[in-house]
């Protein structure tokens, strides 16, 4: 939504970074914009309106993923020791590897396609924000599964996706390393479920307080 | 009755010369269930074997095994909890599960076939327990696994018997540390 500004702000600020004016010693950035620069369509000369339909069928499919997976973890650790709770765990397990699979295509894919520059009278500070937030995510998009993953074969039950590709193990099953884990998946899961809220209402905000039709870079229908 | 005593003793080294002693430090019983697909290897602290056993008269062989089901290890602490329940072992009232075996035939190598009966939760059923046996100075190591069906011995009744989410084969292994088996 918010448009994916992972490092947006465009051209300009492009061009200024790369005469070396660069204060975000931000590695990710540098990847970035390294990518960029080999030859990725450049924002500047082929602008567009919104968002290619490849980013945004992976917006919302990661988005439903995202929320989906995250609204089954939440439930099932309620749940007490049952079947039904081993099923739900190895099909949030199974959900959430797709979720990393997906992030990857989806990194991929935006490291090679700029997202359409922001509106231009988007204060700086919304730019910024947003900026972090889009970062903050990414990031999340990995590290959430990633820890899940080390968790559960920390725990001694390694991951089989869909229950037939076994997944390697590259953490020790260690009960007492599972017992660190287990709230490190927690609270990196928490922070982007608190990132996902305040995207969407930022969204929400652009859509309805602003009305600068910027939803309808992710959302094309609604600027028909 | 000094005679008999005599006798008794004289029968003693003989007996004791037919009997291998379990090296426990050195022996591992461990178990594969497969959770939807997931391996979850458990093992058992506590096991106990008496042995008469010479692999130049395997027929003559009686092997007498037991664990102690209470010292089960599986997968996370709250799996362990669960297994003991009444559903699973019902380590309460069945403890132990025993082997006893029958017909022990050699296959040449240091391979044996032990034929005999396995006893978990009250349910007695025939098994066939390959042994594969290395001798390293005084100590003889038997390997071996073999499968079983969970649901033969009633173990994951009730609402944990669909196959689909843990499956019925279970893959029992050992390695087995013994003293005094005469040579191969
Ligand atoms: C983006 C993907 C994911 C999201 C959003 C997510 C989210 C969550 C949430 C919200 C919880 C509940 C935490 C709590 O309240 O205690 C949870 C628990 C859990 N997650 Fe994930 N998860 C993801 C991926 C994964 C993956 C890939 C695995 C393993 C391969 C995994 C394994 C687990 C396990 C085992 C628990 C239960 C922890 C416990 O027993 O307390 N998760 N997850």
């Amino acid at each position: 939504m918010l448009g994916i500004s992972l490092c947006a702000p465009g051209a300009f600020r492009d061009a200024s970074k790369m005469a070396g004016m660069n204060r975000q010693a931000d590695a990710f950035t540098f990847i970035l914009h390294a990518a960029r620069a080999s030859g990725a369509r450049h924002p500047f000369m082929s602008p567009s309106a919104a968002y290619s339909r490849t980013a945004i069928a992976l917006h919302w499919l990661a988005g439903v993923a995202i929320i989906a997976t995250f609204s089954f973890g939440l439930y099932m650790v309620d749940l007490p020791f049952s079947p039904a709770r081993i099923r739900q765990y190895n099909w949030h397990k199974w959900a959430g590897i797709a979720i990393l699979a997906l992030s990857a295509l989806r990194l991929l894919w935006r490291l090679r396609h700029a997202p359409p520059p922001l509106p231009s009278a988007m204060p700086a500070w919304q730019r910024r924000v947003s900026h972090a937030t889009h970062h903050l995510m990414y990031l999340l998009f990995f590290a959430v599964p990633l820890a899940g993953w080390a968790y559960s074969s920390a725990a001694g039950f390694p991951v089989v996706w869909f229950g037939v590709l076994p997944l390697p193990d590259w953490v020790p099953r260690d009960a007492g390393l599972a017992e660190l884990l287990k709230p490190v998946h927690r609270g990196l899961a928490y922070a982007l479920g608190a990132l996902v809220v305040l995207h969407v209402a930022a969204a929400l905000k652009h859509q309805f307080v602003d009305r600068d039709g910027l939803l309808s870079r992710m959302l094309p229908f609604l600027s028909r | 009755m000094r005679r008999f005593l005599i006798v008794f003793a004289c029968l003693l080294p003989a007996v004791a010369a037919a009997q291998q002693k379990l090296l426990p430090a050195q022996s591992e019983v461990a178990f594969t269930s497969r959770q939807m697909g997931v391996p979850v290897d458990g093992r058992f602290a506590k096991f106990d074997a008496q042995v008469a056993f010479d692999p130049k008269k395997p027929e003559s062989a009686k092997i007498a095994f037991s664990i102690d089901l209470d010292s089960v290890s599986v997968g996370d602490a709250e799996t362990v909890r669960e297994v003991r329940k009444p559903g699973w072992f019902d380590t309460a009232k069945f403890p132990k599960a025993s082997f006893q075996s029958g017909a022990v035939k050699a296959l040449g190598g240091g391979r044996f076939e032990i034929a005999g009966t396995l006893s978990i939760k009250g349910v007695a059923r025939p098994v066939t327990v390959p042994a594969t046996l290395v001798q390293q100075g005084p100590n003889t190591t038997a390997t071996g696994s073999f499968t079983i069906k969970r649901l033969d011995f009633r173990i994951g009744d009730g609402d944990w018997s669909d196959v689909s989410l843990v499956a019925n084969d279970v893959v029992v292994k050992f390695r087995l540390a013994l003293a005094g088996v005469p040579p191969l």
